[in-house]
């Protein structure tokens, strides 16, 4: 590296920063337009699943056990397991099918 | 009210948990990739640190190594990055319009996916005390992570790592299903996600995008068109 690497943090932290402060600091009302609003609900939901498959299928040393992981994971999320149980659930179904799997 | 806070932030701790966690064996492979890149464990921590975002800062480091510039490293993070900006309009809707300026600049070092989308799962309005409590317990996780990456990157077992890092995934799981239990538009939703993100993953041209954008350009389509078919009821809107 040629150039100042503190340079290069802050310039990554700061337009990582700005990106994730503008809209919290900028949209301070409700906002009353219901598709936007409708739109806005649906975000975390669409961005999760999508983030999630079929990145986890990947994840893991084998399909197998990432498809086990996430049928675990979804069965209890379902059910209404908390969150730790769900996210420890699914990294044992992996460690313990992984033994026999790879 | 401010005991109120103290609650909050207590059971963002409790929460931050298994974010925490996952972040140890992601910032893991994170810190290899860090020292490959000529950067030393303070450096890579401090990265971590200040930056909190995975694939920002594998692409930060990648384009540091390569020697870029300092305005095409600004470019790069903000498509890395641009997600973000989409999360951060979700929150500010989830949040009361009479948080604080100081309370929304911590809660805006907290929006990563993992702390965005348990914020979002908070019943009603979110306490910005909540989101600082969940970054209090998992940044310190990613920074650390990070620095025994670059330190000892190949002692961790391969099949452990592996294994830990579906967890962030089954975090996610628990934040999109329950409440699509309740709605039969939500459930469709989310499987049409799913299905359409496997799909941007074989299409010629667009398998080519990096992941960042196509979750940009997945969330903006899926979620745009089920607003305009099925826009929610004014109750309904804080409740994700």
């Amino acid at each position: 590296m040629e150039r100042n690497v503190y340079l290069y943090i802050l310039v990554m932290a700061a337009v990582t920063y700005a990106i994730r402060m503008l809209p919290l600091v900028l949209i301070r009302r409700e906002i009353t337009n219901r598709f936007i609003r409708s739109f806005l609900y649906y975000v975390p939901y669409v961005t999760l699943a999508v983030m999630t498959f079929p990145a986890i299928l990947s994840e893991t040393g084998s399909v197998w056990s990432a498809w086990a992981a996430l049928l675990t994971g979804a069965l209890l999320a379902f059910r209404g397991k908390s969150l730790l149980q769900v996210s420890v659930s699914a990294c044992l179904m992996v460690f313990v099918l992984e033994l026999f799997l790879v | 009210m401010a005991n109120e806070n103290k609650t909050w932030f207590i059971k963002g701790l409790r929460d931050g948990i298994p974010i925490s966690l996952g972040y140890l064996a992601v910032a893991f492979t994170l810190g290899i990739a860090a020292k490959n890149a000529g950067f030393t464990a303070f450096q890579a921590a401090l990265a971590s640190l200040t930056n909190n975002a995975s694939a920002g800062q594998f692409a930060g480091f990648t384009l540091a190594a390569a020697g870029a510039g300092y305005l095409e490293l600004a470019v790069m993070e903000f498509i890395v990055n641009a997600r973000y900006l989409l999360m951060s309009c979700a929150l500010s809707q989830k949040l009361s319009p009479k948080t604080s300026v100081l309370h929304r600049l911590f809660v805006s070092a907290g929006v990563t996916d993992e702390i965005f989308g348990v914020s979002m799962s908070a019943p009603g309005r979110l306490n910005p005390f909540y989101t600082m409590g969940l970054l209090a317990v998992a940044s310190p996780g990613w920074a650390s992570g990070t620095y025994l990456g670059v330190l000892m990157g190949n002692l961790l077992p391969v099949n452990v790592v592996r294994a830990l890092s579906v967890g962030l995934y089954g975090m996610f799981l628990a934040v999109i299903v329950p409440p699509a239990r309740k709605s039969r538009i939500l459930a469709g939703v989310i499987l049409i996600s799913m299905a359409a993100s496997f799909a941007f993953t074989r299409l010629p041209l667009i398998s080519k995008l990096s992941a960042g954008n196509r979750t940009i350009l997945l969330t903006v389509l899926i979620a745009g068109g089920a607003a305009a078919l099925f826009p929610v009821k004014e109750e309904e809107t804080h409740g994700a």
